[in-house]
């Protein structure tokens, strides 16, 4: 079998508004995917934290069930057969969303078509699925992050007159934020490499542009390389990151 | 609700079309969860040897044996399965000058992917050990190929134990992607079920994750277990 390689299509055309599109919605689900993973987080970090028995035990189930299957899975379930358990109102509001967003417009004299329109069900599905996998894992991150801090620090700061919430507040956790922030990096890194499965159900990004220039220009292995220079460029990027992060801020805790 | 389905089709889940009239290699149409573990368990199998090579090479002080493995390391875990995936699967055919089966295709694939986190599993587990371990095995006369082997090897590949069946548990999780190009694993034959009964998606999502659930959590409980058992005989720096 004989191949020709044709990286030039890659540069201009189709391919490479493609690519970029395909860049900026990956960059969109991501992000948008992050931040509400990281809500989540804390809040199922915060319910495992209660004295209460059923929070407790809701949060651990949490974690541990959406740790242990694969997101692919997930994704499906979210895409295919969350229907069935999910109020209609829930359904109908998601699908809502899609038609209150505004149409193909032009701004600086770039067209922009399909991009911007994020808001329909399989972007919103990528979302959910992403931030419920993300979520899990942040949970344990900054719970392991905040039972690092020696429980004197804790005993301490009650004992010189903190109040329980003043003492979380001003000396538990800016200590065990410092330590939690280089692997909530490193997992926001996991979470847009993860983004890569939303193709699956159909989000318009990186891989699925890629895939698209596969199939339309024949063109798979320069379309699936310049994918994976971009990836590669973003994790090198968040890796330079953390170990700027590490150089300046990472404090030992001595025990 | 229709868990008739599922109880069904419960033998497709769980081993596909497998059938042992065979003559070699004795089963045919392996699929369901038994072709995600065979994929998983020989994928860490694999990766461990990658792994330990390119590790070790990590460490190693000449720059033309550690760079390659360092850009090795980088670029797999820069990079998300499925695209490697995808990549293979179109590179394999212009190397080869045939089209790999699938299976094989995503099994290399996880060796590599897996190799390379294995790869920093390794280079931590023989840098967290004493630094008095290399010196005293090079002090009574041993050469640094031989302190590897029979010192430092032996007590870090112990301690790296519990994040090897951790690596074991994500390759499981990723072996769901081999569905993507068409290996007949426990998702792509939820899929298939989904796609031909139609009505039974919730029953049947909700067992794939179930089937994923039970392997893995057996396994991540196993590997805490071991974690704390092993950490009484642990050799630590400092």
């Amino acid at each position: 079998m004989s191949y020709n390689f044709n990286w030039k299509i890659m540069l201009s055309g189709e391919p490479a508004q493609w690519m970029w599109e395909g860049f900026v919605t990956t960059l969109q689900i991501a992000s948008i995917s992050l931040v509400c993973s990281m809500l989540l987080g804390i809040i199922i970090c915060v319910f495992r934290m209660t004295p209460f028995r059923l929070l407790q035990w809701f949060s651990l189930a949490y974690t541990e069930f959406f740790r242990n299957t694969p997101l692919l899975v997930q994704i499906f379930f979210w895409y295919n057969a969350s229907h069935f358990v999910i109020p209609t109102s829930i359904n109908k509001w998601m699908n809502a969303l899609y038609h209150w967003f505004p149409g193909p417009f032009t701004l600086f004299g770039h067209e922009f078509a399909g991009q911007w329109m994020l808001f329909n069900v399989e972007f919103i599905t990528g979302v959910i699925a992403l931030t419920v996998y993300t979520s899990a894992f942040i949970a344990e991150e900054i719970r392991s992050g905040i039972f690092s801090i020696p429980k004197t620090q804790l005993e301490a700061s009650r004992a010189v007159g903190l109040s329980f919430i003043q003492a979380y507040r001003y000396v538990i956790l800016p200590q065990a934020l410092r330590i939690v922030v280089p692997p909530l990096i490193s997992q926001s890194l996991n979470l847009i490499k993860n983004s890569s499965l939303c193709m699956v159900i159909g989000v318009t990004e990186l891989m699925f542009m890629a895939s698209q220039v596969e199939s339309y220009y024949g063109a798979p292995f320069e379309a699936f390389s310049a994918a994976l220079l971009i990836y590669l460029a973003i994790s090198l990027f968040v890796s330079f990151c953390i170990n700027m992060y590490n150089k300046h801020f990472l404090i030992q805790v001595s025990y | 609700m229709h868990w008739n389905i599922v109880f069904d089709n419960f033998d497709y889940f769980l081993w596909g079309r497998a059938t042992v009239d065979g003559v070699f290699p004795f089963v045919h149409d392996v699929g369901g969860m038994a072709a995600g573990i065979i994929l998983a368990f020989f994928g860490i199998l694999g990766a461990f040897w990658i792994g330990l090579a390119a590790g070790l090479m990590r460490l190693s002080r000449r720059w033309w044996v550690k760079y390659p493995a360092v850009v090795y390391i980088e670029v797999i875990r820069g990079m998300p399965l499925l695209l490697l995936i995808f990549w293979f699967f179109f590179l394999a055919p212009v190397v080869l000058g045939k089209s790999l089966p699938a299976f094989s295709t995503t099994l290399v694939c996880f060796i590599v992917f897996t190799g390379a986190y294995v790869a920093e599993i390794v280079r931590a587990g023989v840098l967290a050990l004493p630094k008095g371990q290399m010196e005293a095995a090079r002090g009574s006369g041993l050469s640094r190929y031989q302190a590897m082997r029979y010192i430092i090897l032996p007590q870090a590949l112990r301690n790296m134990i519990p994040s090897f069946v951790n690596q074991f548990v994500s390759l499981t999780k990723d072996t769901s992607l081999a569905s993507v190009i068409g290996v007949n694993e426990l998702t792509r034959t939820g899929v298939q079920v989904d796609n031909r009964e139609m009505i039974a998606s919730f029953e049947i999502w909700i067992t794939i994750a179930l089937l994923y659930f039970l392997i893995c959590y057996v396994l991540t409980s196993i590997s805490r277990r071991m974690e704390a058992h092993l950490s009484r005989y642990q050799a630590r720096g400092r």
